[in-house]
């Protein structure tokens, strides 16, 4: 056994309210650069729909992720170490700009300078990438939000699968739940596997998946490798990005800046425990319905003193250890099992799991057509989103685990409302879902306050050992480049950047006028 | 075409050396010093399109190319005599340059036009992107257009020259630039061209060709990779 830490996030998507902050503060840190206009590191998605880049989902058109062959072992889904290599030239699998979108600005300027005319001027789209103006914009980040578009486009979501769509279009049966993603951080990571330079790898201490910048060559084989497409082609500076999941943060004890700044508090950044040397095994179990037991097995209990024994033996540092006690991570995957991991059929083991959401219940059961447990809860079967939707996107289709804790969170809810309006307790309705008294007390407290301390709990990383502070001293920090080499990337020997032409020229103010 | 001597001289006895050098120094100094600039630049992102034939048909015909003047040029004198007579082996090169060379040419072609034709490549593109590219056409076209010329004379005479040029610069000669007065035109400036290839190239993004050698590690590595606590600190 090999016992490895990892800050893993879970996301309650119960409280989603869609508003965006998450992907527009990551927006502002990390990618409001030239190049990685159209890439938004976090994204949220309103499901049911195609999602960003469209069609993300569908692996049978973008081949992500891992294919697992008759014998029992894997294979990136794009090819083996061959196949990556012969398609290095152009790799047919690389999702085109037109994808995720042709990202655009406005000419807002035209709105103060347009002369008199009988109508209000107005300021027209601009490509970022050819900088004309365009006719139209075709196709945004989140084109389909609040269920934007036809249902006919958006029902060709691969979540679908099994589910009879059709009257999910109809208005009263319409049902929608946002989705917010990132990079998952993954056990198994096939991006990692696809990179011919070998430049992108996990983090031993904390489990970040990180491109170095200076080996990328811009393969791109990583771009079509990831199953959840959250690898992003800088098509200005040639590199590939990703999220980096704030490491400059993480490693100072501060939540990611997507994190940090959610408005619904639905975020949880915890430490969790695993055994690496079963990474293999459990990402290649036969049926991906057994996906998410499998990793879920090899998450390690931190309050079993052998665990900590061995942890602390394997250089796992021991407030790793105690805050991997008091990680919300942990709790709701390993304990409360209400958080399940983004397609695991990806067999990448994510470690950004979500909380399967709540939903009113149908029309239909509302008119008594569909009764309720003995425990007076609603079957969760009666909820709008389908729970075959969410096992689809979850748990592989494997339903009984999203029932289980969709229930539980129902049940807690119930608790919950009999203390507000004064009723009798009844540790019943808890049992009959697996839970207790203190149990619920704690997902109230975790999921309902979502209190800053218990939402985060992260121990800061010890970089002196991992990195020798003393040639850090008088660096240039975090930059872009070649640190503090002094060269302009523009008129430096090496050939400069990519679209340095202005989309819009910038034009002096005459001081005479 | 016949050169003044002392041009000559420069220009297939020096100019190479020079072009070797700053080829060699040139990529370990941007490697070593720049390598955030290091890359294949490719633009694939912005448009899929004719990529993939063109890009495939290009890359793959080259690398046949590329590894034909390697072997056939290099390949010790004794070890290509006991395989075969001159004009075998002038006549090996005509059939299997001609035809990689001519896949390469097409693949070129399309991607010259790619990169022309549409404005998404075209405006971002930098101006030693153009520049290599428009190069790179014209020295497959030379490289091809000899082909027909070597027809003319099928003994492999010429050619024997030509190897012992290539070889004398590989092996330092001192008087190896002598060898190539005389010979068409075509093959001057095709050595030439080869040879300012290699003095650019440092400073565009024909460096990635190391890289592709590089990634062939990729064949003999683990898929997983993950960096341990402590590494940087010995």
């Amino acid at each position: 056994m090999k016992i490895r830490a990892q800050i893993a996030m879970v996301l309650n998507l119960d409280k989603c309210i869609g508003c965006h902050t998450c992907s527009v503060t990551c927006k502002n840190v990390w990618t409001s650069r030239k190049g990685m206009e159209y890439a938004w590191f976090n994204n949220v998605e309103t499901k049911p729909g195609i999602g960003y880049p469209k069609d993300w989902e569908n692996q049978q058109r973008w081949e992500g992720g891992w294919e697992r062959k008759a014998n029992g072992r894997l294979v990136p889904r794009q090819g083996g170490r061959f196949g990556v290599l012969a398609r290095i030239f152009a790799n047919p699998k690389l999702p085109e700009i037109d994808d995720y979108y042709e990202p655009f600005t406005f000419d807002y300027e035209n709105l103060q300078t347009a002369p008199e005319l009988p109508t209000a001027p107005v300021a027209r789209p601009i490509s970022l990438i050819s900088g004309r103006t365009m006719e139209k914009v075709e196709w945004g980040p989140n084109w389909e939000e609040i269920l934007g578009g036809e249902f006919d486009k958006r029902s060709k979501d691969y979540n679908f699968e099994a589910v009879q769509k059709d009257i999910y279009g109809q208005f009263e049966n319409t049902f929608m739940m946002y989705l917010p993603r990132l990079c998952e951080h993954c056990l198994n990571p096939t991006c990692v596997a696809s990179c011919p330079s070998g430049s992108i790898y996990k983090r031993e201490e904390d489990g970040i998946v990180l491109i170095d910048q200076d080996k990328c060559r811009g393969w791109r084989m990583c771009v079509s490798g990831c199953p959840y497409k959250k690898i992003y082609y800088n098509w200005v500076s040639g590199k590939a990005e990703k999220c980096t999941f704030c490491y400059p943060r993480i490693e100072i004890g501060l939540p990611t800046v997507c994190s940090e700044t959610c408005v619904g508090r639905i975020r949880y950044l915890g430490v969790l425990l695993y055994d690496a040397d079963r990474i293999a095994e459990a990402a290649a179990v036969e049926n991906p319905a057994d996906l998410y037991q499998a990793q879920l097995d090899i998450f390690l209990d931190p309050h079993d003193p052998e665990i900590q024994r061995q942890a602390l033996a394997g250089g796992v540092p021991a407030a790793w250890i105690e805050a991997a006690k008091h990680s919300p991570a942990y709790k709701m995957a390993a304990v409360w099992k209400i958080a399940f991991p983004l397609h695991p059929e990806y067999r990448t083991l994510p470690m950004v799991w979500y909380v399967p959401p709540l939903s009113p219940i149908t029309a239909h059961a509302n008119a008594g057509a569909i009764g309720s447990g003995a425990n007076g809860l609603p079957d969760v079967r009666s909820l709008r989103i389908p729970v075959r939707y969410l096992a689809n996107l979850l748990t592989a289709g494997n339903e009984p685990p999203i029932v289980s804790a969709l229930e539980r969170m129902m049940a807690m809810r119930a608790w919950f409302r009999g203390m507000q309006l004064g009723e009798a307790p009844d540790p019943a309705l808890l049992a009959s879902v697996g839970l207790d008294a203190e149990t619920a007390e704690d997902m109230h407290r975790y999921l309902a306050i979502a209190n800053y301390e218990d939402r985060f709990v992260i121990p800061s990383s010890h970089r002196e050992e991992a990195e020798n502070a003393y040639q850090l001293r008088g660096g240039c920090g975090f930059t872009f480049g070649n640190g503090c080499d002094g060269i302009d990337a523009k008129a430096g020997l090496f050939g400069g950047k990519m679209g340095r032409r202005k989309v819009i020229p910038i034009r002096e103010l005459d001081d005479a006028e | 075409m016949i050169l003044p001597g002392a041009w000559n001289t420069f220009l297939f006895g020096i100019y190479p050396y020079i072009c070797l050098a700053v080829l060699l120094l040139g990529s370990l100094i941007r490697f070593d010093r720049e390598p955030y600039s290091w890359k294949s630049d490719s633009s694939q992102t912005l448009r899929n399109g004719q990529l993939r034939l063109g890009s495939n048909l290009f890359h793959y015909g080259v690398i046949v190319v590329v590894l034909g003047h390697f072997g056939g040029f290099l390949m010790p004198h004794s070890l290509v005599m006991w395989l075969m007579s001159p004009a075998q082996h002038q006549l090996l090169a005509m059939l299997v340059g001609g035809i990689a060379g001519t896949i390469a040419l097409i693949g070129l072609t399309i991607l010259v036009h790619r990169r022309f034709y549409y404005r998404r490549i075209r405006g971002n593109s930098r101006k030693w992107d153009i520049t290599i590219i428009l190069v790179l056409w014209l020295q497959l076209a030379l490289g091809v257009a000899t082909v027909p010329m070597s027809a003319q004379h099928m003994d492999g005479a010429l050619f024997e020259r030509l190897v012992a040029y290539v070889q004398g610069v590989v092996l330092f000669r001192g008087d190896n630039a002598a060898l190539l007065q005389g010979t068409p035109w075509a093959y001057q400036l095709h050595i030439l061209l080869g040879f300012t290839i290699f003095l650019v190239s440092p400073f565009t993004r024909m460096v990635h060709i190391w890289s592709g050698v590089a990634s062939l590690a990729y064949l003999f590595r683990p898929y997983q990779l993950v960096r341990k606590r402590g590494g940087a600190l010995n």
